[in-house]
C-alpha cells in the first residue's frame, strides 16, 4: 500500500538469491561439471560433451523447473489458507488434498495387488500414479467442498477437512494391510515425494496450472486483504465471501492437486514459507507478500532439494524427508516465539 | 419524534427481530420503529441478554429480520448489495482482528475497499479520505505503528478512523467502549459526539455506558422486557423510560444526577 518501494531491494536481494539457488541446484550432482559449462549448455552452445549435455538438459534443469514450480505452488496454497482460515498453522493439505491425492495413489498401487497380484503393480507408470492421484485429490477436495457449501463457519472447514484426513488415512491403512511388500514399497516411494520423474510435457501441464492459478489468485488479491480484518469486516467492505472462499479453494486445490500428483505429498513448504517470508517482509499486504511467498518458496525448494541430492555422492535422500527436517523446526520455533510474545 | 423525512440515513417499520432454527422462531423484540436522522447520536442502551446484539446484527445486514422492514435511506436492507451498503454503511465491531502484520495507516486503508478499484490501488482521493480519517480522530502519531502495538483505546481510534474513511453517512458500533477506561471511554463518546456534530455522520452505538450516554446522546433507544422505546434523551429520562432498564432491586435511577445507583436496603 504505502511505501512500496521499500520492498524493492529486498525483491532485488531474493530475486538473486534465487538465481544464485538455481545455479548451485543445476551445477550439483553426481556428476561433477563445471559452472562455465552449465551455462554454455543452458544457453545452447553445442560444443559440450554430449554426456553432460543430457545430464543438464533431460535430468538437472527439469528437475530444477520442477523445483521452482512446486516450491511456489505449495508456498501460494499456503498463504491462502492461512489467510482464508486466519490460523497460522493451516497448510496447502488442510482441505484433505494430500489425503485425497494419497488415498488415489494407495488405490491404485495397493489395490492393483490386493486383487490382482504384485505382479501387476510393475506395470504401473508415472502417468497412470499422477492421474491417480489427480482423481483422488479432486474427489476428496470435492466431497469436503461440497460439504462446507452450507456451513457459514470458516473454521468448521478446517476441521472437516482434517477429519476427511484422518478417514482417508484408515482407509490407507487398511489397503496396506492387505497389501503385498513390494507394492508397499512401492507406495511408500511415492510418499517420499520426487521432483525429478517429470518429463517436459509434465513439467509443461505443471506450469499452465501454475499460470492459470497466479491469475485467479491475482483476482482475489484485494479480498485477500480485507480478510485480515476477518469475515464480518470484510463482508462489510463489500467482499463477496462465499465467492472469494470457493475462488481461494479452487485455486489451492489446483495448485496443491497437480503439484502432489506429479511430484508426491510434499511437507511443510506450505506451512513454513509463509511464515518465514512473513518474517522477512514485515507485511501482510497480499500484493506484496503473494510474489515474495512465491519466490521464497521456490528458493527453498531448491536448496531442499540440492542437499536431498546428497553432493558428490551417488545417493540422493527423500525430498520429503528433507522438506521436514528444515521444516519442523521452523514450525516448532514459531510456536515457541508465539508463546513468548504473549 | 419530529424529524426532516428528508434526511432520514435508517428507518426501520414494524421490524421483529430473532433467530429462525429450522420450524422454531425464537422472537427476541418485536415491533421495532426507529428512526435515524442524519447527524444524530443515538445510544442503545439495555441490559445484557435483550437483545442489543441481535438488533445491530440485523440492521446491519449479519443477519435476516424475522418481519418488517430496514430501510436505508429509502431502499430496503436485503435489497441493497454488499458493495452498495459499503458505501452506506460502516461499522466497528466488538470481535478482535485476527493476527497479521498490518500497519494503522494499511488497517484504515482498507476502509477504501468499496471505492478502490480490482486491486486495491489508492487514489489520490482515497488518500485524501484516509488522511481526513486520520485527522478527525487524531492518531496522526500512530499511523506507522503495526495495529497489535496499540493500547485498547487506541485500537478502538483506529477503528473509527478505519470506519470514517469508509465515507459512509451512518457508523454503527458495537459496543465501541467495552474494556477501555474511564478516560478512554469518555474520550470515544466525545469523539462520537463530534464525529456527528462537526461532520454530520449518523451514529449509533450499542452501549452499557448510561452515564455518558444520557449526557452526550441526542437519541436514546432503550431496550427492556416489552420491547423498545426510542425518543430524544431528555423525554426519555423525564418520563421515567430509562428507569425501566433494570427491573431489578440492586439499582435505581437517580433522574437528577443522571445515573444509576446502588441502593442502600
Amino acid at each position: 500500500m504505502r511505501l512500496k518501494s521499500a520492498y524493492g531491494l529486498k525483491f532485488i536481494i531474493l530475486l538473486c538469491l534465487l538465481g544464485v539457488a538455481f545455479l548451485i541446484n543445476i551445477s550439483l550432482g553426481s556428476v561433477d561439471i563445471p559452472l562455465e559449462d552449465i551455462v554454455k549448455i543452458l544457453f545452447g552452445n553445442e560444443s559440450i560433451k554430449g554426456s553432460w549435455q543430457d545430464i543438464i538438459l533431460d535430468f538437472r534443469l527439469p528437475k530444477s523447473i520442477t523445483a521452482i514450480l512446486v516450491g511456489s505452488g505449495l508456498s501460494i496454497s499456503g498463504l491462502l489458507m492461512q489467510t482464508l482460515f486466519r490460523n497460522p498453522l493451516a497448510g496447502p493439505f488442510v482441505l484433505g488434498i494430500s489425503s485425497g491425492a494419497s488415498l488415489g495413489v494407495a488405490i491404485l498401487i495397493l489395490g492393483t495387488s490386493t486383487f490382482a497380484g504384485a505382479a501387476a503393480t510393475l506395470s504401473i507408470s508415472n502417468i497412470g500414479i499422477a492421474i491417480a492421484a489427480s482423481l483422488g485429490a479432486f474427489f476428496v477436495l470435492s466431497v469436503v467442498m461440497l460439504v462446507a457449501r452450507n456451513i457459514k463457519n470458516t473454521m468448521s472447514i478446517l476441521i472437516i477437512g482434517l477429519m476427511f484426513g484422518s478417514f482417508t488415512a484408515a482407509i490407507i491403512s487398511i489397503l496396506a494391510y492387505f497389501s503385498s511388500a513390494e507394492s508397499l514399497q512401492q507406495y511408500v516411494f511415492w510418499t517420499f515425494g520426487s521432483l525429478g520423474n517429470l518429463a517436459w510435457s509434465e513439467i509443461l501441464i505443471l506450469l499452465l496450472v501454475t499460470v492459470l492459478s497466479l491469475g485467479l489468485v491475482i483476482t482475489i488479491i484485494k479480498p485477500l486483504n480485507s480478510l485480515l480484518l476477518g469475515e464480518n469486516y470484510a463482508v462489510s467492505l463489500g467482499v463477496n465471501l462465499k465467492k472469494t472462499r470457493n475462488l481461494t479453494m479452487i485455486v489451492t486445490g489446483l495448485l496443491t492437486g497437480v503439484i502432489t500428483a506429479f511430484s508426491g505429498p510434499i511437507a511443510f513448504i506450505g506451512l513454513a514459507v509463509p511464515h518465514l517470508t512473513k518474517l522477512i517482509i514485515k507485511t501482510s499486504d497480499h500484493k506484496i507478500i503473494l510474489p515474495a511467498v512465491s519466490i521464497i518458496g521456490a528458493i527453498i525448494m531448491l536448496f531442499s532439494d540440492t542437499i536431498a541430492q546428497l553432493p558428490t555422492s551417488e545417493y540422493t535422500l527423500p525430498i520429503n524427508a528433507v522438506t521436514s527436517l528444515f521444516g519442523a523446526p521452523v514450525v516448532i520455533w514459531l510456536l515457541i516465539r508465539k508463546r513468548n510474545s504473549y | 419524534m419530529i424529524t426532516n423525512h428528508s434526511h432520514i440515513v435508517l428507518k426501520t417499520e414494524n421490524l421483529k427481530i430473532g433467530y429462525q432454527h429450522k420450524k422454531q422462531t425464537l422472537c427476541i423484540a418485536d415491533k421495532i420503529n426507529i428512526s435515524l436522522s442524519k447527524g444524530q447520536f443515538v445510544c442503545l442502551l439495555g441490559k445484557n441478554g435483550i437483545g442489543k446484539s441481535t438488533l445491530i446484527r440485523t440492521l446491519t445486514k449479519v443477519q435476516p429480520q424475522l418481519d418488517g422492514t430496514v430501510l436505508i435511506g429509502k431502499i430496503a436492507l436485503e435489497s441493497i448489495s454488499n458493495i452498495d451498503l459499503a458505501k452506506k454503511m460502516s461499522l466497528v465491531m466488538t470481535e478482535k482482528i485476527p493476527e497479521s502484520n498490518l500497519t494503522v495507516y494499511e488497517l484504515i486503508a482498507l476502509g477504501r475497499q468499496p471505492y478502490t478499484n480490482w486491486i486495491g490501488s489508492l487514489t489520490e482521493d482515497d488518500i485524501n479520505y484516509i488522511d481526513l480519517a486520520i485527522s478527525q480522530t487524531n492518531i496522526k502519531h500512530i499511523i506507522d505503528k503495526r495495529y497489535n502495538e496499540l493500547s485498547d483505546g487506541q485500537l478502538q481510534k483506529v477503528m473509527i478512523a478505519r470506519a470514517l474513511a469508509q465515507n459512509t453517512d451512518l457508523i454503527i458500533l458495537d459496543e465501541p467502549t467495552a474494556h477501555l477506561d474511564i478516560q478512554n471511554k469518555v474520550a470515544i463518546f466525545k469523539l462520537l459526539k463530534t464525529l456527528t456534530q462537526k461532520y454530520q455522520k449518523t451514529v449509533l452505538i450499542s452501549s452499557h455506558e448510561i452515564h455518558l450516554a444520557l449526557q452526550l446522546a441526542d437519541e436514546l433507544l432503550l431496550m427492556n422486557e416489552k420491547g423498545l422505546i426510542a425518543g430524544d434523551t431528555e423525554t426519555l429520562i423525564a418520563d421515567g423510560s430509562v428507569s425501566t432498564l433494570f427491573s431489578s432491586n440492586l439499582v435505581t435511577f437517580d433522574a437528577s444526577s443522571k445515573q444509576f445507583v446502588i441502593n442502600t436496603d
